[in-house]
């Protein structure tokens, strides 16, 4: 049953506004069209909407203020952090209130003892790292927004990267959140310990696309800078090949940092783009990132390229200078704008797949493409099966968005098909709430929106987000079988 | 005492509890049993739901790092079919019948992902929770879901199954667990140091960590807990130990012994165990096998790890070790007192929470076996708890159910 957050009332927005005034700043509510035009969207640019009220707060206590006033209006709020999310996760909700984090960009406290920095949502991701390199110490979770992206939307979308294969996600590197729930309480959840006192709060926070608090301050941990990073750089006359070395380097035991794997079709656009200087008539190269101890990566530098040749690549280079490495991943890095020269619009694509159905996958993608007359670039971190198939467009030829959208729908179908998932580092969003039901029952689903409930039974946070139907947590709290209703099950007692 | 039930698949377990939500009847859910003593018992009568017939593997895919496991599947089977292929489950899950009960009892998967725990690689590693990748189970309504999936990169809902995990069964009945597993180390070599303080200990300890050279253990003991160790360079130290664990390729732990050799010199002496010996003294900590057997109460302590000294100081316990750096604290009474806990826990204060182990029943009962949340805390967890599970039939009281937490 639907159950849409009623749009507030213009008049209503005007005197929320006011009241927003009474407890921020007056620079901090932006009623204005103009300014508030920039928040009309996230980086999944198909869809804007604008919103209400865009409110900037500037510590805890505001958010805590903004969000029981909403909560007193029955306005909807939306989270926002530094929009780079590309599921529509911050688009705001249709006269709602839009909650920027902008403000919170300080560093709290970095405390190298414990190997932890405490950071307030709205510093970036590379922000964290920047802080204690020149102590030989990182952030590890990397997504290629990491110049742009905050720490809160990492906690919020459970950011992955490319090393996330050795170094896991976001939920396996934050420790501890201050989050405000839409009741206005502040709780704090984990800290610089390692288990949790209670309930893993943490591990359902990170990865909540903002619909069960406001994040307002993250503690995660830092690690010190590998010894040693090297990248080979193998090329291969077919898909196949590729993904059958991948197997045998994962199969032999060995976690590379990072494992990334580009089709012809990119490996063209990039070389128009910069030049990374890659083998001009392979079908596919890996990049096969090792880190760690020099004496391990040297040896397994040698390992790797040894099951690359006994996979039949058909080149092996092994960076010899970090000058080299960094060539290596130029192209990789340069695949999105790349892509961008060649149509003017590009969706991404975020699916993940077992890792030993990538051939077929591969092969279903380009029949897909080719059934819909759109190119696809396909850009992975094949080591942990997350595909980014990128489908180009011209979004000013009519149809052409809506047959993207088709076709990257049909695509994620496919991942669910052969085991995997709908989204493996971007989040759910807008864009894939209407899929979810191909990963799941409506239990599964009621069960998910059952914790929402728990956080925000009115459901005021980020509605519409995630889950393809709303349902009123009153409906969802009920039980429906009673005393004597239910036979005793067939089964023996002892 | 209620009746026991031993469903052999899902289908006849989310019979069962939809019968039991229905009627109201409390359940108790065991694997094998061995971790009835750890958390708190379940409150009033119940009857018995015995998971050791929904067993087996679902599937095992060495290559793609990928088992799913029906929950009560022996944890010692599920090892050894991992290591058949060279491979484990990276979180170290703790032999808990030790501490518990004098004597190995590795009891189920299920068990052990429901009470979550993790041994000394956790510092590098992760936890329990973070190698579950999905799950299906029953919930308190007796229905079937799942959640998560068989891949690592996955953020499709909430990780529900990581909620479950070390939920000790009061949200839902794993009825299949999908776990990521690692390939083992081909070498497991350990600097020992010997004769520090706990505090120097600390300092030492934070160097490895603060080293590239990826310690993946991290643990200190006092001389009397050394001294109760198998391993002889340990046993007869005559002093405390402090000892950092390297894992990999042959070439790389040698290379990162001599590093970390040079990097703690100033701290001791020092020696190496390497291979066996080194993987006996790590079960050891892991199942914090080196406490006297006899003390009445064991308290496990997590901390960030600059606290740990401190925090052993104020609590003044007879016996005690610590792993992860600092982080994990085991602490044990000769004599358990009501008294001990109170103080242990304004010790700890905010910075991290402490969990009664092992104590005779009667204090168990009066001292809360969980860290009291505060209020706000306590109050979302019983919300949580009651949309998985309603009719509070599943394990009721088994992680010592909040005093006056009235989900609101
Ligand atoms: C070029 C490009 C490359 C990218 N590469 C990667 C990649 O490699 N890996 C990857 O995982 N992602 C990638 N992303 C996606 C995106 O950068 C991440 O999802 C990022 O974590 C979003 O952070 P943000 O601060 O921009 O959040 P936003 O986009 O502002 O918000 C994202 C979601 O989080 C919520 N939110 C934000 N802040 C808070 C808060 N403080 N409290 C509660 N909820 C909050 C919002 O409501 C929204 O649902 C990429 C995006 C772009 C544009």
């Amino acid at each position: 049953m639907n159950a849409p957050t009623p749009e507030p009332q213009a008049a209503d927005l005007e005197t929320l506004a006011a009241r927003f005034r009474e407890v921020l700043p007056a620079e901090c509510v932006v009623t204005d069209a103009v300014a508030r035009r920039p928040f009309e969207t996230d980086a999944q640019t198909m869809h804007r909407q604008m919103p209400g009220i865009v409110v900037l707060p500037q510590d805890t206590a505001q958010v805590a203020q903004v969000l029981k006033l909403c909560k007193e209006f029955g306005v909807p709020v939306v989270p926002r952090g530094a929009g780079t999310g590309l599921s529509g996760g911050a688009t705001p909700v249709p006269g709602g209130v839009l909650l920027a984090l902008t403000k919170f960009t300080r560093i709290l406290d970095i405390d190298y003892a414990n190997r932890c920095v405490v950071a307030q949502p709205g510093v970036t991701n590379l922000g964290i790292t920047r802080a204690v390199e020149d102590d030989g110490f990182y952030y590890a979770p990397d997504p290629s927004s990491q110049i742009a992206c905050t720490i809160g939307g990492n906690v919020a979308q459970n950011s992955g990267g490319v090393h996330c294969l050795k170094y896991g996600l976001t939920v396996n590197n934050v420790l501890g959140v201050e989050l405000v729930t839409m009741d206005g309480e502040i709780l704090r959840i984990g800290g610089k310990q390692l288990d949790p006192a209670g309930y893993d709060l943490l591990s359902i926070v990170t990865g909540s696309e903002g619909l069960l608090g406001v994040i307002t301050e993250v503690t995660v941990r830092i690690l010190p800078r590998p010894e040693t990073v090297r990248a080979l750089l193998i090329s291969f006359d077919s898909i196949e090949a590729g993904g059958a070395c991948v197997a045998d380097i994962i199969g032999s035991g060995i976690i590379p940092a990072g494992l990334e794997m580009m089709d012809r079709f990119t490996i063209d656009a990039v070389e128009e783009y910069c030049a990374p200087g890659y083998p001009e008539d392979a079908a596919a190269i890996l990049i096969c990132e090792l880190d760690g101890p020099a004496a391990e990566v040297d040896h397994l530098i040698g390992e790797v390229s040894t099951i690359a040749e006994r996979n039949g690549a058909t080149g092996v280079r092994a960076s010899t200078s970090e000058e080299e490495r960094l060539k290596f991943w130029m192209g990789r890095k340069a695949a999105f704008p790349a892509a961008a020269k060649i149509k003017p619009d590009y969706y991404v694509l975020d699916g993940t797949i077992p890792r030993n159905k990538l051939a077929p996958v591969l092969q279903r993608i380009g029949e897909l493409s080719a059934a819909s007359g759109l190119t696809i670039a396909n850009v992975f971190h094949v080591g942990d099966g997350n595909l980014h198939p990128l489908i180009l467009y011209d979004a000013n030829v009519p149809g052409e968005m809506e047959a993207a959208e088709k076709l990257g729908h049909d695509i994620l179908r496919l991942c669910v098909e052969v085991g995997g998932v709908l989204t493996g580092e971007h989040g759910v969003g807008t864009e894939k709430r209407a899929l979810m039901p191909e990963m799941f029952s409506d239990v599964d689903m009621q069960q998910q929106q059952r914790l929402k409930c728990a956080f925000d039974p009115d459901q005021h946070l980020n509605p519409g987000k995630v889950f393809p139907t709303l349902h009123r947590c009153a409906e969802l709290g009920a039980m429906h079988v009673h005393k004597g209703e239910v036979a005793f099950p067939d089964l023996p007692r002892f | 005492m209620g009746s026991t039930y031993k469903p052999s698949d899902e289908r006849q377990l989310a019979e069962l509890v939809t019968w039991a939500a229905a009627e109201g009847r409390p359940l108790e859910l065991t694997g094998a049993g061995t971790k009835r003593a750890l958390g708190c018992a379940v409150i009033g009568e119940t009857d018995r739901v015995d998971l050791s017939g929904v067993a087996g593997v679902a599937f095992y895919e060495p290559e793609e790092l990928v088992m799913s496991v029906r929950p009560g599947t022996p944890l010692d089977e599920v090892e050894r079919l991992l290591a058949e292929r060279g491979q484990m489950l990276a979180f170290e899950p703790p032999d808990w019948g030790w501490i518990l009960s004098g004597q190995s009892a590795p009891g189920t998967i299920g068990g052990t992902v429901s009470v979550g725990g993790a041994g000394p690689r956790r510092y590098r590693a992760g936890a329990a929770r973070d190698f579950v990748l999905g799950a299906h189970g029953v919930s308190g309504r007796g229905e079937l879901f799942k959640s998560g999936g068989r891949v690592v990169k996955n953020v499709t809902g909430y990780d529900l199954h990581k909620l479950m995990t070390g939920a000790y069964g009061t949200l839902g009945v794993f009825t299949e667990i999908t776990m990521k597993v690692l390939p083992t180390p081909e070498k497991t070599y350990t600097l020992l140091i010997f004769g520090l303080s706990a505090e120097r200990a600390v300092a030492a300890l934070g160097d490895a960590a603060r080293s590239p050279f990826e310690p993946s253990g991290l643990a200190h003991l006092p001389r009397a807990e050394a001294a109760r160790s198998q391993v002889s360079y340990v046993h007869g130290a005559g002093a405390a130990v402090t000892a950092v664990r390297v894992e990999g390729p042959e070439v790389s732990v040698k290379h990162r012994m001599g590093e970390l050799r040079a990097l703690l010199a100033g701290y001791g002496q020092m020696e190496e165990l390497h291979s066996s010996n080194s993987l006996r003294l790590w079960h050891e900590i892991r199942d914090a096998w080196l406490l006297p057997s006899e003390v009445e109460a064991v308290w496990r302590v997590s901390v960030p790890p600059s606290a740990g000294p401190a925090l052993v100081e104020a609590a003044a316990p007879d016996s005690w070790m610590m792993d992860w750096a600092g982080g994990l604290l085991w602490l044990g009474y000769d004599v358990a007192s009501a008294e001990q806990g109170a103080r242990l826990r304004a010790a700890v204060g905010q910075a991290g929470h402490a969990m009664l182990v092992r104590a005779p029943r009667a204090l168990k009962a009066q001292t809360p076996v969980f860290q009291p949340q505060d209020d706000a805390l306590a109050r979302l967890s019983a919300r949580l708890r009651q949309g998985f599970d309603p009719a509070g039939i599943l394990n009721p009281g088994r992680m010592g159910d909040p005093a006056g937490a009235k989900a609101a």
